[in-house]
């Protein structure tokens, strides 16, 4: 590992693109040898496409990638490993009921003169790594016993087996514990004594100053700048860094007078659930009138999804507090509690959690309100085509008809097919995670719209975004979420990016 | 041309049904006769019968493994009621079962056998095809305490007529295995109920998410097979006017064959009960073809697991996206 240029691994002009939507625009990047570089952005402003690209995972795209010198394309993240380039995911990969040993020899299993395995050199040698990590875990021990820090460290191992010489890491520090991060930390360290390159992605700006040696902002699938001496940046410089996407919005907030009260929280916590002593959030209280729109912004892992998921009865058992519709204390102990009582939710993931994909749009719409299409006692498909008929028209989704089978639809028309789910159930108050995920550009605006007009009607809306410029456009009051609490709530007048970022990132 | 493709894969089971028909009504002057017909139709009726409610358990992707062993329980209950009666000396209680009481008590088992199933599953998280593994064993077990091991034999004409009688120039057993598929297939393309079977298994968490009791869906479903099974042992009991306690041994087999033949997909969510007829009539006339062609029976179990393969490499080219 001598003799290594001082750029060792280098991005050029990159773009990617899926279905139409752009996700990288011409990114540039250059990953300096034996410095932990730090890239920050906003959720969804390219991060995790770049580093599948850099580390083989999408190998199609626009540009260059050029390693050691030399121009590289790898088809797939065992040739990026083979030249020494190693991602460790958010989602660990590893088998959690082999040992460590077996892990990291996984698929380059060492074999003795018999053809049978060597576990006693694979051990020796993954005692070795572990010991270059400052790591006394036993090579014997089931993965499934660690702890998620530990196991990250086991990853590390596997990619220092594979000699890496760039490492990739994606939010490593989101699902660990301060002292893990603490451990993580030397071992970057010691990765950076070993001339091992580090790229870091994280959003956890304190904890960044600690290891960076330089910043690179991502905004909107475009590099914005660099910051070269991370002692000399300021944490509004990186906030600055971070905020500020154009989203072409031709979007106008509509502002309309509030009705009464229709949902109100109090004290509602959640604990965590493997370690019940600490919380996802706790004594969360908020009201939502008719016809307001309340944001809730948080940054991954904040709580955000898992504080819809609580009201609407997905999580009975664990959680505590109390939900009142209208004025009335609620007992929802699942989620048809929640659909009788008028709560609806539109999930993050609209193919998992939202939508039958086999089945046609009529099938979907009908799905959580199928009582006001049965006539007689069965189902009446001319009802049930009328019923998907008029959201086809109210919502405008595009599709040939209303048998048309779901997975069909463009992503903006499926999420317009599971507003109209909800819609169909006529709820007092409606719930949207992500409403816009994924989706293009004249789609989001027109589910702003929608959304708009739906709260003009008198609807109570939760809308929860990770989105800085969504949620400020599209909320009446915007709440953030951070370190289990409401850490701050603004409204259309006082919110900004850089406000609603410096409480999130608390 | 891809409209002529689709066509073709939409109704290969009954292309595939046709092509055999014609096949072996050149080979064999046996095969096309009024007579030969009515047997295939008697022998898939239990086949049909269990298999509806296989189609529903795998509709939301789950799996019966038990269908058998609950058809030779619910038959030898109602055999054993309708010969001997409940005797009870100690508390000189003496029950006398009529033909009605013993198909009710019959088929009260088999649904029973079926919600402990679906109780197992839903409430224990036990795998479906682990917890109907249990039962296949249990309910055998069960059986063979329940007769002692003996078959039991002799039950009088108008038990007899279930499984032999004609009604109206048709077998009765056809007539019940007709009202079943009549009754399954209304559940299943109007009601509530077979529209929630669909949504549990064509994607589950976005049916719990819109409500959907996904727990009771199952249990019913379950349930359903149970009963649907124990109907198929009582009119083979009725058929043979004895109860076998080894009856119904590896009739899960055919069952899951008729259903995939069909074009039920085994990850939930996609099927039909005409398609389960369908496959459940390519294996008897197969089976009845194969016979009357002398062809040896360790030969016919070899073709109808080429003929398993093919149908599901069919339907995978059918469906290529599908996991």
């Amino acid at each position: 590992m001598k003799n290594q240029p001082d750029i060792l691994f280098e991005a050029h002009g990159i773009t990617k693109t899926f279905g139409g939507v752009i996700a990288l625009n011409n990114v540039s990047l250059k990953v300096h040898t034996g410095k932990v570089n730090v890239i920050v952005g906003e959720n969804g402003a390219g991060k995790s496409t770049l580093m599948k690209i850099l580390s083989g995972v999408y190998p199609d795209y626009e540009g260059k990638l050029i390693f050691n010198n030399e121009e590289v394309h790898f088809n797939n993240p065992k040739e990026a490993m083979q030249k020494g380039i190693a991602i460790i995911h958010q989602e660990l990969n590893l088998i959690p009921y082999l040992t460590i040993a077996q892990n990291i020899f996984l698929g380059r299993e060492l074999r003795n003169a018999f053809g049978f395995l060597n576990s006693q050199l694979m051990r020796n040698k993954t005692k070795e790594l572990l010991t270059r990590l400052n790591c006394d875990l036993d090579p014997n021990s089931l993965v499934s016993k660690l702890r998620v820090g530990e196991q990250q460290l086991v990853e590390i191992a596997k990619a220092l087996l594979e000699e890496a010489q760039v490492v990739i890491m994606d939010e490593p520090t989101s699902a660990i514990s301060d002292s893990e991060v603490e451990s993580l930390f030397r071992v970057i360290k010691s990765l950076q004594e070993q001339n091992v390159s580090i790229l870091y992605i994280s959003h956890k700006l304190d904890e960044l100053f600690l290891i960076a040696d330089r910043f690179i902002g991502l905004r909107d699938g475009k590099m914005v700048g660099t910051i070269e001496n991370s002692a000399e940046a300021k944490k509004d410089d990186l906030i600055r860094l971070m905020v500020g996407r154009d989203i072409k919005n031709v979007f106008q907030k509509e502002k309309a007078p509030f009705g009464e009260e229709v949902l109100r929280v109090e004290k509602l916590s959640l604990p965590r659930k493997f370690d019940k002593s600490s919380y996802v959030f706790k004594d969360i209280d908020f009201t939502v009138k008719k016809g307001e729109i309340l944001g809730i912004f948080g940054l991954m892992g904040a709580g955000r999804t898992e504080l819809l998921e609580t009201i609407f009865g997905l999580h009975p058992k664990e959680m505590s507090g109390i939900v009142h519709i209208e004025n009335k204390a609620l007992k929802i102990r699942s989620v048809m509690d929640a659909v009788k009582n008028g709560i609806g939710l539109v999930p993050e993931d609209r193919k998992e959690d939202g939508l039958v994909l086999q089945m046609e749009i009529t099938k979907n719409v009908s799905m959580a309100s199928i009582g006001q299409v049965v006539k007689n006692g069965l189902l009446s498909s001319r009802s049930e085509s009328n019923l998907a008929k008029k959201y086809i028209e109210t919502l405008k989704i595009k599709a040939p008809s209303e048998k048309q089978y779901s997975k069909n639809l463009s992503g903006g028309n499926q999420q317009k097919v599971v507003l109209a789910k909800w819609l169909a159930t006529d709820p007092k108050v409606l719930f949207l995670d992500e409403p816009t995920r994924g989706i293009d550009v004249n789609a989001k605006n027109e589910i702003y719209h929608l959304i708009n007009d739906l709260a003009k009607k008198g609807l109570g809306i939760v809308v929860v975004s990770s989105e800085l410029p969504e949620i400020i456009v599209i909320s009446d009051r915007i709440l953030v979420l951070s370190n289990t609490k409401i850490n701050a709530e603004f409204n259309q007048d006082t919110a900004n990016e850089e406000l609603i970022m410096q409480a999130a990132i608390l | 041309m891809t409209d002529v493709k689709s066509t073709l894969f939409r109704f290969q089971s009954i292309i595939a049904l046709v092509v055999l028909c014609i096949v072996l009504t050149i080979l064999s002057d046996k095969f096309l006769t009024p007579e030969n017909g009515w047997n295939i139709m008697r022998q898939i009726s239990i086949n049909v019968c269990i298999s509806v409610g296989m189609t529903w358990v795998i509709l939301t992707k789950g799996i019966d493994l038990s269908v058998g062993s609950m058809l030779a329980f619910a038959g030898a209950i109602t055999a054993g009621l309708l010969k001997n009666g409940i005797e009870i000396p100690s508390m000189n209680i003496f029950l006398e079962f009529t033909v009605f009481g013993a198909i009710f008590a019959g088929l009260l088992i088999g649904g029973g056998l079926g919600t402990f199933n679906g109780w197992m599953i839903t409430k224990f998280k036990v795998p479906p095809f682990v917890a109907t593994l249990a039962m296949l064993t249990i309910a055998r077990g069960a059986t063979m305490l329940w007769t002692g091991g003996f078959p039991i034999t002799g039950f009088g004409d108008t038990f007899a007529f279930i499984g032999t009688g004609w009604f109206l120039g048709i077998p009765m057993p056809v007539w019940i295995m007709v009202i079943v598929v009549a009754i399954a297939i209304v559940i299943t393309k109007k009601t509530v109920f077979g529209r929630h079977i669909y949504a549990v298994g064509g994607n589950e968490s976005a049916a719990r998410l819109s409500g959907i009791n996904i727990k009771k869906v199952k249990v019913w479903v379950y349930a359903i097979a149970g009963i649907l099974s124990a109907v198929g042992g009582i009119i083979l009991v009725s058929r043979l006017d004895s109860a076998q306690p080894n009856a119904g041994m590896s009739y899960e087999l055919d069952s899951i064959a008729a259903v995939v033949i069909g074009g039920t997909s085994l990850s939930g969510g996609r099927g039909t009960i005409m398609g389960t007829v369908q496959g459940a009539l390519i294996i008897g006339v197969l089976n009845s073809g194969l016979v009357l062609l002398n062809v040896s029976p360790f030969w016919q179990q070899i073709i109808k697991g080429f003929v398993i393969l093919i149908a599901v490499i069919l339907d995978r080219l059918n469906h290529p996206n599908e996991d």
